[in-house]
């Protein structure tokens, strides 16, 4: 029988370590939802939408009430809208009233992101793809729950460069469009390579087209828990360190797992996949940054982080993957910069470069994401970044993903506010030199040749 | 069988297990096990118990449960058994 100081390690998470799960996230295909008449489109999205997750949000929250664990987020994430929409969209204002749609239904159901506005372009862009990218601006600027994401790249197709350059300017013209909100469209953009189907965490979720009609996935956290673990691991070796890093990550995506399991059953929609993430919140004590330290840095971005989150990624994952029966989506520890109050004050102090930030994204999930860089900072300059990142990712046979936010009129060292869980960031700067020749070129990058597997 | 975990934390006071108890005695909750430890003056108790015969549901015992700590200033707290034994059980 479980004895009072289990109930009490458990009960403690919760109260003081910050310990929930981050999301519950229902995907929704909406492939039968295409049609050639655009409003019969809207209609039958805006339908399905709210009948399937019609109680996803109450039975969010009667499953917190019953184990006395925070849900933080219940979300919703569609199949890519670009290829939905295709046959009924003839241009981007097409698109943009397709996210509108999106929007009231997430509004209709509760849920605080819909993710899935949306186009896989690894390869090449069918001419729905390349409108929705166009209409990405606008539909960020006129929705405030739709979140969109594009797949410029995999390892297995190398990377759409024309994409890569198009979305350049399509971050661009998304701050742009945002401007009078510290260009908070962006924080709803995600540029991929290796986009995984499944997964539950915004901005870059979509539903994708191996999945089934419906299923839940959940996202864990628990970056205040590990952190506290390792406290008591002070001094300790690399051994004990594992260890206790292990330990506590199955303890976390047990709970993780219970929570999908319970609303599984309870909306009667099957289990898809854990995500064993650890995404910290701009909360004090919720950081990736904070455990960093405490496994022995001064600060994020000294000589030593990318070997420390190597090992704190592939430690999560092992002591994870025991804990649940199925685990995917993006699965490692998250670097955003503005939701995680360590990595702040690293940027605040010139720990943290963007280059460093890079390095650290070869040895974890997810990549750059939610930096704040100059407003003037030219679109080839960020497709550049994309293409680095996109890189990695290819050749790493990883997701890596990129969310910059050019903050429109602010520069170098000022603070741009996203509010909410999305934070607060300095502005960082970006290497002044051009790449305007190289991202010009047109065409692919072809596939790397471990990619060759047959 | 349906267990729940109940958690009592609080400044120690006479009578906190009796008015727990009777509130459970009252609505049909079988204790299962109980134990306590009091750690620097702070109250600290555990209940297992079964609601499989209560005559509410979980949600209305939890509910009550919790006003009755506010009425003897501790906090009680109501958890299904399952969040204790995914985490701590294999």
């Amino acid at each position: 029988m479980i004895n009072i100081y289990e109930v009490n390690e458990t009960n403690n998470m919760i109260q003081h370590e910050n310990l929930d799960v981050r999301t519950i996230t229902m995907g929704i295909s909406l492939l039968d939802c295409a049609s050639s008449d655009l409003a019969q489109v809207k209609e039958r999205i805006y339908r399905k939408i709210t009948t399937m997750a019609k109680d996803l949000v109450p039975t969010g929250e009667a499953i917190e009430r019953d184990f006395g664990i925070p849900i933080v987020n219940k979300r919703i994430s569609v199949t890519p809208i670009a290829l939905v929409g295709g046959a009924a969209c003839q241009g981007p204002e097409d698109f943009v009233s397709i996210a509108q749609v999106l929007d009231q239904a997430a509004r209709e159901v509760g849920v605080n992101f819909i993710g899935g506005y949306s186009a896989l372009v690894s390869k090449g862009m069918t001419r729905a793809d390349e409108l929705l990218i166009r209409s990405i601006p606008q539909a960020l600027a006129k929705t405030e729950r739709v979140c969109s994401s594009v797949n410029v790249g995999s390892t297995k197709t190398g990377l759409n460069m024309d994409a890569v350059k198009l979305m350049g300017e399509i971050v661009k013209e998304t701050a742009e469009a945002t401007r009078d909100r510290d260009s908070l469209g962006c924080a709803k953009l995600v540029v991929f390579c290796n986009a995984p189907d499944d997964n539950p965490f915004m901005a870059g979720a979509f539903h994708g087209v191996t999945e089934a009609d419906a299923v839940i996935h959940v996202g864990v956290s628990g970056p205040g828990v590990v952190k506290v673990a390792l406290k008591k691991a002070r001094g300790e070796n690399f051994e004990v360190l594992c260890e206790t890093i292990k330990k506590t990550a199955f303890k976390i995506t047990r709970v993780g797992q219970l929570v999908a399991q319970e609303a599984s059953r309870r909306l009667k929609v099957p289990f898809g996949i854990i995500d064993l993430s650890l995404a910290p919140t701009p909360a004090v004590g919720d950081s990736v940054a904070e455990i960093l330290q405490e496994i022995g840095l001064e600060r994020v971005g000294a000589p030593g982080t990318t070997a420390a989150l190597a090992m704190l990624n592939d430690q999560v994952k092992k002591g994870g993957v025991m804990a649940s029966s199925y685990v995917g989506g993006l699965s490692g520890a998250f670097i955003p910069v503005s939701e995680d109050q360590g990595m702040i004050d690293a940027v605040n102090e010139k720990a943290l470069t963007l280059e460093k930030l890079e390095a650290m994204t070869c040895v974890c999930s997810v990549g750059l994401d939610m930096i704040a860089i100059p407003g003037d900072t030219p679109a080839a300059a960020i497709a550049g970044i994309i293409a680095d990142e996109a890189a990695i990712g290819m050749v790493n046979q990883k997701t890596t993903a990129v969310r910059l936010i050019p903050v429109i009129g602010k520069g170098v060292g000022e603070m741009a506010e996203f509010g909410g869980l999305l934070g607060y960031a300095p502005v960082m700067p970006v290497n002044p030199f051009s790449c305007e020749r190289f991202v010009s070129r047109g065409g692919r990058i072809p596939a790397p040749i471990h990619s060759f597997k047959n | 069988m349906n267990k729940i975990i109940i958690t009592v934390v609080g400044k120690d006071t006479v009578g906190i297990i009796a008015r727990v108890c009777t509130y459970l005695a009252e609505n049909g909750v079988n204790i299962l096990d109980i134990s306590q430890t009091i750690v620097q003056d702070y109250f600290n108790m555990m209940m297992i118990a079964d609601i499989a015969g209560a005559k509410q549901p979980f949600e209305r015992v939890a509910a009550d449960l919790e006003q009755v700590g506010k009425e003897i200033g501790v906090m009680v707290k109501c958890q299904r058994e399952e969040i204790f034994t995914s985490m701590h059980r294999i």
